[in-house]
């Protein structure tokens, strides 16, 4: 290993221009002639209503109002969900129009009915309260159970009961057939707290239209610049691919919530070219956590069969979803194929079942957000089997220990359609209680207990399902697309790389974590190496940045190109050297004549593919520049077990998180020091949804009580302990890097293993997230 | 109404004629065009905004550009000199207490009030110290192993 090469943890290139301010977000980025649009927007959950512009336009600085009917009359479709779910019925999922400005009617609190264009933000802002809005307000549902009522409001009429679709997954009769075995049935009902992303960047865009080419650029937050363009073009029909450019610079944290294609981006992008004249939007944070997909928001009953040794027999859950208002780009399929094909947790358990109902209701769209649907997964299992544990009164790292599935069963086929490919749980397991010191946490317990405080320990033993995918399994399975990714080495003259990559970096390295890898096989100097991406008009057709697919599949079609490379350059040199090809070994970046000194580096390879005086001209092409597509064989499956430790006080309800233990299986690491810095955020956005965040709707009027930083609780610095993270090694073994992905895990691993600790030491199981003081004092003091 | 502003931005004398309800993140990003001090939120919580003001850290968001004038305003882009990085923006370098970046400046200015106020701080102080910068990246882990490296490093320089 080179202090630079894979495995090392090199400090990022990416930071310099992001701690002296160079960084180049977007609202950074100013156009000459740039106009500003504001979006007027629904104050209520369900209203019908009429709208009229005409004061607006009037006022000073005003450019122009547009309206849904504007959007029609440009025969612009509305935003689509990109997943088809097949039902128990046989029928496709309900797809209700999701125009891009309410046109008659509005779903939810924040929805646009309208944008105004002017000369500033502020004229903008101005004027938009002069547009006329004639609301006839409806009532409105808010709860995905509630929704299910044969009384409830509807949110849109082509689907009726709210019902988007109701799914299963696994054998139901020989679940069924486990339970009447059963020798325990433990059964909880879960609820996971709806989500608001918070990536500290706001969305943003910024339309420009060159009439001279016919040609829009759209700058816009967002992890899959390519989606966003192949949505914008074949969908919503605003203009051909060709003519669309897609531009992600630096972004602010995505985490899920910027993979979506929304009505703010296409709407700027269009008003461009009606306007001739750059439009720029920057959401407003109150915009934000009105407009920005949520996430979660499962209400869940589940049963766990168990025989009389513990081992477990059968897993049996029904989950009703909030998708909200419409169908966010891959609402669909969160709920259902990133959840439910998880079920299978880390356990040989013999039969598992699972019936999902996605609902909409009267609230913001809910999509992927770090983890998607895999937090909401691990929060069932891991609370079901802590709580067994509890019931048959063993030890809850026992219980896991006897229904893991063992490091020799891979691969394993599940109940639930997935293969996991590889994967030692006893083993990280093992690592955890090393690092939480399980043998102390009795005496631990006892001195919390001496001041007052009730102590209790909590596991996480969790799976996931990273790496999305093969483009074949998924497209049986409902996607719309291909899940591959694209990448492109390309040598310069004199002998520095670019490398164009699809995988959008916003916040996880990139730059740096693939300069490690192309420096690490071609033998060239880390600093000689670029890494392009987020540029449509630069990077080849790509997928981009979810799932913690980046390394997993991005870094596998780099590692694609660079045998490309490593093949052509190998003939090169053969043909330089006098030597035959398969004389010539390729080692630290040098072209060497087996069993000879004669050798050529890979920089005067570079020179001569593109100087080809002396070349092989009749064989090769001139010129060092390889593109190589990656399919993945399958999902990877990262997996670990996290133990937490809490202590509560009984006089507040306060629980204060004093102990962190992660321990990992990614594969393969390219970087450390990067992995453990997205465990350690991962675990934060974790121990959030378990103790803080939680997004309200009021019951009745559907308005949202959590609108604000000042509402809604995000974690703070001062409620961490410090993280302590290990991780093991078992390869990946169908990707060329033997890579897993880290991204999501600790933000999959956290809830359940923070409950589980905080049931365990306030001695019941009856507490929802987020485990606030107040509900954590009204469970322990339920008699009272 | 317009209003002109004059102040010391990182060491230069600048003037720009704004609006009166112009608040100062505007004033540095719209007017002056040093877009690394961020606008996160719009109720002063985040803390991405945060520059000095004669000396002091403080939420641009929550000051209008008239307050300013005449005040010395330091802002991320004037931390390092001659491209060698601040002991501070180093520290976060060396300790990854950065992702995305968009935080990142707002929490570098307000850890070197931090630090300007207590040079030693305790891990527990800085946590305390962080209640004003929101940070969805990192979880904080790094962030506060940087502050402290940082403050080691300055207290070494003198």
């Amino acid at each position: 290993m080179t202090d630079t090469g894979i495995g090392a943890s090199v400090r990022r290139k990416e930071d310099y221009r992001f701690l002296t301010g160079k960084g180049r977000y977007l609202d950074d980025i100013n156009l000459p002639g740039q106009c500003y649009a504001y979006f007027v927007r629904s104050p209520h959950a369900h209203a019908t209503f009429t709208i009229a512009s005409g004061k607006a336009e009037k006022e000073p600085g005003v450019i122009a109002v547009f309206t849904g009917a504007d959007i029609v009359k440009a025969g612009l479709g509305g935003l689509i969900c990109g997943w088809v779910i097949t039902g128990k019925n046989g029928e496709p999922h309900k797809a209700p129009l999701h125009p891009l400005l309410a046109i008659d009617t509005v779903r939810y609190v924040g929805d646009p009915v309208a944008v105004v264009i002017a000369e500033s933000h502020a004229q903008a802002k101005d004027a938009a309260e002069k547009v006329e809005v004639k609301y006839e307000p409806k009532p409105a549902v808010t709860s995905p159970t509630a929704a299910l009522d044969k009384s409830a409001p509807q949110v849109h009429h082509d689907a009726p009961g709210n019902l988007c679709y109701d799914w299963e997954i696994g054998d139901r009769a020989a679940t069924d057939a486990a339970f009447k075995k059963a020798h325990h049935v433990t059964k909880l009902k879960l609820v996971n707290n709806r989500l608001i992303p918070n990536a500290i960047e706001p969305r943003a865009a910024l339309g420009d239209y060159n009439s001279g080419t016919d040609e829009i650029t759209l700058y816009t937050t967002s992890q899959n610049p390519h989606v966003a363009r192949l949505v914008i073009s074949a969908f919503i029909q605003l203009t051909p691919e060709h003519k669309l450019r897609v531009v992600a610079p630096d972004i602010g944290g995505g985490f899920g919530s910027k993979i979506f294609i929304y009505s703010e981006e296409t709407v700027s992008a269009w008003a461009a070219r009606e306007l001739k004249r750059p439009v720029k939007w920057t959401a407003e944070r109150s915009e934000s956590f009105m407009t920005d997909a949520h996430g979660r928001d499962h209400v869940s009953h589940a049963e766990l069969a168990l025989d009389k040794n513990g081992k477990f027999l059968g897993l049996k859950v029904s989950t009703v979803a909030n998708l909200g208002a419409y169908l966010s780009t891959f609402a669909t399929c969160v709920p259902t194929y990133l959840y439910a094909t998880l079920m299978q947790g880390q356990y040989t358990t013999e039969a598992v079942y699972c019936e999902v109902k996605g609902v909409f209701t009267h609230t913001t769209p809910v999509d992927a957000l770090r983890g998607a649907g895999r937090p909401e997964a691990t929060y069932v299992v891991e609370r079901m089997v802590e709580q067994a544990a509890r019931d048959m009164k063993m030890d809850a790292a026992k219980l896991r220990r006897i229904n893991f599935i063992p490091s020799d069963a891979f691969p394993y086929q599940t109940q639930v359609a997935l293969q996991y490919d590889s994967g030692n749980y006893a083993g990280s397991m093992d690592q955890a209680l090393e690092l939480i010191d399980y043998k102390g946490f009795a005496k631990r317990k006892e001195q919390s207990k001496a001041s007052g405080r009730l102590r209790g320990i909590g596991f996480s033993a969790y799976i996931e399902a990273c790496g999305i995918a093969p483009s074949a399994v998924v497209g049986s399975l409902g996607a719309g697309v291909g899940l591959y990714e694209s990448a492109e080495v390309r040598f310069n003259p004199t002998g520095n790389v670019t490398v164009f990559t699809g995988s959008h970096s916003h916040g996880q390295g990139h730059e740096t974590t693939f300069a490690q890898l192309v420096s690490d096989k071609l033998g060239v100097p880390f600093d000689n190496i670029e890494v392009v991406h987020g540029d449509t008009a630069r990077i080849p057709f790509a997928m981009g940045t979810y799932g913690s697919r980046s390394l997993a599949v991005g870094g596998s079609a780099i590692a694609k190109a660079i045998d490309k490379i490593v093949a052509k350059g190998r003939k090169i040199a053969a043909h330089t050297l006098e030597a035959a090809e398969e004389d010539i070994e390729f080692l630290d970046g040098n072209f060497t004549v087996k069993g000879t000194d004669k050798k050529m580096d890979i920089a005067s390879v570079a020179f001569s593919a593109y100087v080809p005086h002396n070349y092989p001209s009749d064989e090769l092409e001139p010129g060092l520049d390889e593109s190589a597509f990656y399919d993945p064989a399958n999902f990877t499956f990262p997996a670990g077990t996290h133990v937490c430790e809490v202590e509560v006080d009984p006089e507040t309800g306060t629980v204060d998180v004093v102990k962190w233990a992660a321990a990992d299986d990614f594969g393969n690491l390219v970087n450390p020091m990067i992995v453990e810095g997205q465990v350690h955020g991962g675990v934060a956005h974790g121990v959030g949804q378990a103790l803080l965040e939680g997004c309200q709707y009021e019951t009745d009027s559907g308005q949202l009580l959590t609108g604000s930083f000042m509402d809604y609780s995000m974690p703070r610095a001062d409620i961490f302990p410090d993280i302590q993270v290990v991780t093991q090694v078992t390869p990946c073994p169908h990707n060329p890097l033997g890579v897993k992905g880290c991204g999501e895990a600790g933000a999959i691993a956290a809830p359940a293993a923070l409950i589980n600790a905080i049931t365990d030491a306030i001695g019941t199981s009856n507490i929802t997230m987020p485990a606030t003081p107040e509900k954590v004092w009204r469970a322990l003091n339920a008699g009272r | 109404m317009t209003v002109t502003v004059s102040m010391t931005l990182n060491g230069k004398k600048v003037s720009a004629e704004v609006e009166e309800r112009t608040l100062l993140v505007s004033l540095l990003r719209d007017h002056l065009r040093h877009t690394g001090t961020h606008v996160g939120c719009d109720t002063s919580q985040c803390g991405a905004c945060v520059v000095h003001v004669n000396g002091k850290s403080v939420k641009s968001c929550t000051l209008l550009a008239a307050q300013a004038d005449g005040a010395h305003v330091l802002t991320i882009e004037g931390l390092a000199k001659n491209g060698e990085l601040h002991p501070m923006q180093e520290a976060f370098r060396d300790n990854h207490g950065l992702q995305c970046g968009f935080c990142t400046p707002g929490v570098v200015m307000s850890a070197l009030d931090l630090v300007a106020q207590t040079p030693d701080p305790s891990e527990r102080e800085v946590r305390g110290w962080l209640e004003g910068n929101l940070c969805r990246c990192t979880g904080y882990h790094n962030i506060v192993k940087s502050i402290l490296a940082g403050a080691k490093a300055m207290r070494k320089g003198g």
